[in-house]
Formats: C-alpha cells, sequence, structure tokens
C-alpha cells in the first residue's frame, strides 16, 4: 500500500536520493505485477495468431513454431470468412475518421459560441451536452434502431458515425471550452477591431490556438468509434456494410470458428488506434491534464 | 467590459443561470454576433433534438406499457440480471477507481521503469475493445485457454472452467472491465495529483506527515471531490457497458450473467420484444437519474471536469 502512495509528486529536482533495496524490491514487485496483469491478455491473443491450426487446441504457452502465415492470410483475405476483410476495414476507417471529423467541427463551433461569443442562453447548451454525457450508450439502441429507420438511415455507414457523434461531441465541448479558458480573449478583441466577423475569429484565431486540444478529442472521438460494436452491429445489415468488430462477432459466434485467423484480425484492427494514440500521446495528456481538479 | 470574459466554464454557466440572465443585452454580443453565435449553434441543436431528444422520448414512449413491467417481473432472468447489475457495478466501479486511484501515485514516480511501465500499463485503453474481449473469452477457456494453461504450468494446478459458472463467469467480465478502464481512469488521477500544488507536500513534510499519513491527510481530501464525479460517471458508464459481458460471457452461462443493457438487447433483437427491451432498460431509471442529478450539480457546482 505504501509502496503505491508514498511516491507522490516527487517532482523537485532533489539530490539523488539512494533508494533502499527493500523499496526497490517492492517497486519491482508492483512492476512485474502490472506488467503481467496489463499483457496477458494481449499476449495470449498474439500468441494464437501465431499459431498454427492444428496447434490452436494444444494448450501451450509459446507457439511451437510461430508463423506469420495468419497475417498474410487475413491480409490477402485468403479464407472465406475474411474474404472481405479489406472492405470491411474500408468500413470501419470511414465510420471512425468522419466520426472524428464531425466531432471536430461540431465541438468547436459549439464551444465557441459558448466560450468566446457569451450570449446569454449558452447554459442551455452546456447543461443539455452535459447531460448528452451521462446517458449510458447502450441504452439507447432500442430507441435509435427505429429512429435511424424514420430517418432514412437504416444501413448505411452516416447512421453510426452520427451515433458516435452524439456521444463524442458532450466530451468535445467540455475539453474545448476548458482549454479555450487559456487563450486571451483580447486576441479574440483585437481581432474585433481590425474589423474580423465572428467567422474570421474562429477560423482565424480560435481554431489554430486550440490545435492541440483538437488532436486530442479527435483521437477520442476515433477511439470510440474503433471501440464500437452494438450499433455497428445493429443499424448495418447488409453484407456491403459489414465492420472488422462485427465481421469478428460473427467469427465468435460460429460454430468452426478459426481462432488462430481471428486473433490474427484482431491484432491488425487493433494497431491503428495504438499506433495513433503513442504518436499524439503527448496531446492526449494534455488534453486530459484539463481534466484534473482546479484549486 | 464582461467580467467573465473568456472564463465560461460550466461554473460560471450554472452562475449564469442566475447573474447574467438579468443583465441588459447590451453587455452581450451585437445583434449580427446573436446571428452568428445561433448559425454556430445549429450543429450540435441539430444533433441534439434529432439524435437525443427524441430517441429517449421514443424510449420513454416504448417503455411505458405497465404489461411489459409486469412481464419482466415475472421473469426469473430479470431478477437474475438485477443482481448481476448490482453486483458488476458495486465490483466494477469500486475496485477499478481504487486500483486507478492507488496506481496513480504509483505512476507519479518519475525513475525511467514507472516511467517506461506506464506506456504499456495504458496499452488496453488504446487497444479496442472487441478483439480484446473476444481475447478475453479465449483465454478463459478452461479446456484450452491461455491462463488454465499458465495455472498449470506454473502452479500445477487445474483451474476451472471459468466461464461456465455464473458466479465465476460474472467475476471474470468484473475483471475484464477492470483490465480495460482502469488505465484511463489512472490518467485522470494521475493529472488530479499532478495538479496538487507542491508546497503542500513539502509543508506536509515538516509537520512528520508521510507515507500513509500524507495521503490519508493531503493527497485524498484533495482528490475525494474528484473521486466521488469519477465514481458517479463511471457508475453511470458501467450501467451502460454492452461490450464487456456481451463478449467475455456472453450472457451465459444459461443466460445467468446478463445485465440490464445486454438483456434489453437480447429482449428487444433476440426475442424480438422492442418493449420488453426498452422495460428492462429503462428499470434502471431509479438508479440512474439520482446519479445523474448529483453528477450535473457536482459538475456544474464545482470546477471538477473529466
Amino acid at each position: 500500500m505504501s509502496a503505491t502512495t508514498a511516491g507522490a509528486a516527487p517532482t523537485i529536482k532533489a539530490p539523488r536520493k539512494r533508494i533502499k533495496p527493500f523499496a526497490l524490491a517492492l517497486e519491482l514487485l508492483v512492476c512485474v505485477v502490472i506488467l503481467i496483469w496489463t499483457l496477458m491478455p494481449l499476449y495470449s491473443m498474439i500468441e494464437v495468431a501465431l499459431e498454427h491450426q492444428d496447434q490452436v487446441f494444444s494448450g501451450v504457452l509459446w507457439p511451437a513454431n510461430p508463423t506469420m502465415a495468419n497475417f498474410w492470410k487475413v491480409l490477402g483475405q485468403g479464407y472465406w470468412y475474411i474474404a472481405h476483410f479489406w472492405h470491411e476495414m474500408g468500413n470501419s476507417l470511414y465510420i471512425g475518421i468522419s466520426t472524428s471529423i464531425l466531432t471536430l467541427i461540431i465541438g468547436t463551433m459549439t464551444s465557441f459560441v459558448i466560450g468566446r461569443l457569451r450570449i446569454r442562453h449558452a447554459w442551455i447548451v452546456s447543461n443539455a451536452a452535459l447531460l448528452t454525457y451521462t446517458i449510458p450508450m447502450a441504452f439507447l439502441a432500442i430507441p435509435f434502431y427505429r429512429v435511424m429507420q424514420i430517418y432514412g438511415l437504416s444501413d448505411h455507414l452516416w447512421a453510426v458515425t452520427l451515433v458516435e457523434v452524439t456521444f463524442a461531441t458532450p466530451y468535445a465541448i467540455f475539453i474545448f471550452q476548458q482549454y479555450g479558458t487559456s487563450i486571451p480573449i483580447q486576441l479574440d478583441e483585437a481581432a474585433r477591431i481590425d474589423g474580423a466577423t465572428p467567422w474570421q475569429i474562429y477560423w482565424r484565431v480560435y481554431l489554430p490556438l486550440m490545435a492541440p486540444a483538437m488532436v486530442a478529442v479527435g483521437t477520442y472521438a476515433l477511439l470510440l468509434a474503433w471501440n464500437e460494436y452494438l450499433y455497428l452491429f445493429l443499424l448495418l445489415s447488409s453484407p456491403d456494410k459489414m465492420t472488422v468488430p462485427v465481421a469478428l462477432g460473427r467469427f465468435l459466434n460460429s460454430d468452426e470458428a478459426p481462432w488462430n485467423l481471428m486473433m490474427a484480425t484482431a491484432v491488425i484492427y487493433a494497431l491503428p488506434p495504438v499506433i495513433i494514440y503513442y504518436l499524439f500521446r503527448r496531446h492526449m495528456s494534455s488534453g486530459l491534464t484539463m481534466g484534473g481538479v482546479k484549486g | 467590459m464582461d467580467a467573465t470574459v473568456g472564463t465560461t466554464t460550466l461554473g460560471d454557466a450554472a452562475a449564469a443561470r442566475g447573474g447574467i440572465r438579468r443583465r441588459l443585452f447590451g453587455e452581450g454580443p451585437h445583434g449580427s454576433d446573436l446571428n452568428w453565435a445561433l448559425a454556430f449553434l445549429v450543429p450540435y441543436v441539430a444533433v441534439f433534438l434529432l439524435f437525443v431528444l427524441y430517441p429517449v422520448g421514443y424510449a420513454l414512449w416504448l417503455g411505458h406499457h405497465p404489461e411489459s413491467y409486469r412481464e419482466l417481473f415475472n421473469d426469473p432472468i430479470y431478477l437474475k440480471t438485477i443482481v448481476n447489475t448490482l453486483v458488476y457495478l458495486a465490483l466494477g466501479v469500486n475496485l477499478h477507481l481504487f486500483g486507478a486511484l492507488m496506481l496513480s501515485g504509483f505512476f507519479t514516480r518519475t525513475n525511467w521503469r514507472v516511467r517506461s511501465l506506464f506506456l504499456v500499463y495504458i496499452l488496453p485503453w488504446a487497444v479496442p475493445a472487441i478483439p480484446t474481449f473476444i481475447a478475453i473469452h479465449w483465454m478463459l477457456n478452461g479446456e484450452w485457454g491461455f491462463l488454465n494453461n499458465l495455472l498449470y504450468a506454473v502452479f500445477g494446478i487445474d483451474g476451472p472452467s471459468w466461464l461456465n459458472y455464473r458466479w465465476l463467469a460474472l467475476f471474470s467480465s468484473v475483471g475484464a472491465y477492470i483490465w480495460k478502464w482502469m488505465p484511463f481512469w489512472t490518467v485522470i488521477f494521475l493529472a488530479g495529483r499532478m495538479a496538487i500544488p507542491q508546497e503542500l507536500y513539502e509543508a506536509a513534510d515538516m509537520d512528520g506527515a508521510v507515507g500513509i499519513k500524507r495521503f490519508v491527510h493531503v493527497t485524498f481530501p484533495l482528490l475525494a471531490n474528484l473521486y466521488l464525479v469519477c465514481t458517479l460517471l463511471s457508475t453511470i458508464w458501467t450501467l451502460g457497458d454492452f461490450n464487456t459481458i456481451y463478449f467475455v460471457t456472453g450472457g451465459g452461462p444459461a443466460l445467468s450473467t446478463h445485465v440490464l443493457a445486454t438483456l434489453g438487447f437480447r429482449d428487444a433483437f433476440e426475442v424480438d420484444n422492442p418493449q420488453l427491451g426498452m422495460a428492462a432498460v429503462l428499470s434502471a431509471l431509479p438508479l440512474l437519474i439520482p446519479l445523474v442529478v448529483i453528477l450535473m450539480r457536482k459538475l456544474a457546482k464545482t470546477e471538477v471536469q473529466i
């Protein structure tokens, strides 16, 4: 217990303290436990992905003769279950990227009004967003199924995008509002004196300065869409609109699931968000730091 | 000039209810600005009306038949589901938040070991949910799952078939949920800890508060509000969690590990009775509404933000 709490915020540049052997051992122990806990599911995923079909049910801890063949099979669409892998990946990307872009556009526009134009009843919008933030996403699945039919959007990729945007914008608005307070309003006023319209202030002043927060929120929206399953499954039905998570789910429910191919698909699907996350990690943490406490 | 310049936060938004509303409009934007503002708001208002208000209204309309609830309460699976949901919430939320709070303290250490560990620790959050939950489903397989292989290889014991017993399966889902979401909350708490002024710790040091004492008397009181808000938010999100149960246990064995979110889905689309499904989901409202009310007040009054 004390090992986890003792080291809170040691940011001062103290002269190098000699670490006691006991404390070091404890720290290493915690490290090892966390490492095993975190990596076990990921390792088991990769381990199966590296196995030959006939070894999958053999109960080994590491593949006897690891093979990359499963990955090539998935990438080359060489098995009937994954015959449309790239098309499915394309659909997933389309939904992820459109969610990101739309969330950024709507989020910045709304937070610009709330934070910069200060109209009187902006709190209504703020609270509406806050209320949306507190609705459990899965709880609206049943009505959304019908509502999207009414809007003529069922079996359309945009239906899922719009659902994701609905649940991503509140977070975007809060982060943008919070981040926007660090941009001095005098910039807006100076631009205004120079005759800039609100649109020009938004486009030329506000957006460029919001870039770091936009990276964080854009990544968040992408991850949200990439984590989705329920709405993909419900709102998209034709084979043409199949996405990777739904294909994986179908795998799971089939009688003779080729687990090694399935796990290879899973690893490939998991790569883009991981890469994006590590690329934008600094922005992510600065975006989230604003979510800390004040005072 | 307007005193609230540039500091419009949620707190101010709430203050605006009382203060700014009574002010003269001349202090606010010019006429043309107002038009711009309204134009800028159109997309979000459209999203809110079309994809929040209407579906919520439709949900309430779907779930307004008393017969659905009668049918629901006569269903033994539903009663099991209620128990599961409460257990899932109580364990899932508290364990992963408390774990995150503790670990955020561990991750404030700045040596290279802990720093590089953090890069690995954050992985579950970055890796998409479906592939990992499917992998966990596989890992927990009693006969050839990785976990039992490992248990056999290291301790020489035959592990149970994790997903074949109700409570074991439910606890496995809780474990998977903790695995996926603890890193996210750790980042939040880490940010909270970083915001605590260093002087406070120095003063505490002088007074002899170190170790657990420092955590109890300095760190936790400062993080308590954040911790409460996180608990409320996490409870709401956990209530709406579909993926974990659906992919780790699939509601099995014998429909005994469903939670409200997955049961609603099952009733609506697999049993093909949307009204029953909606009733199952809406039966969480007595729990959900107080949570939302408290959370809205907390977020509006204090400056805690996620």
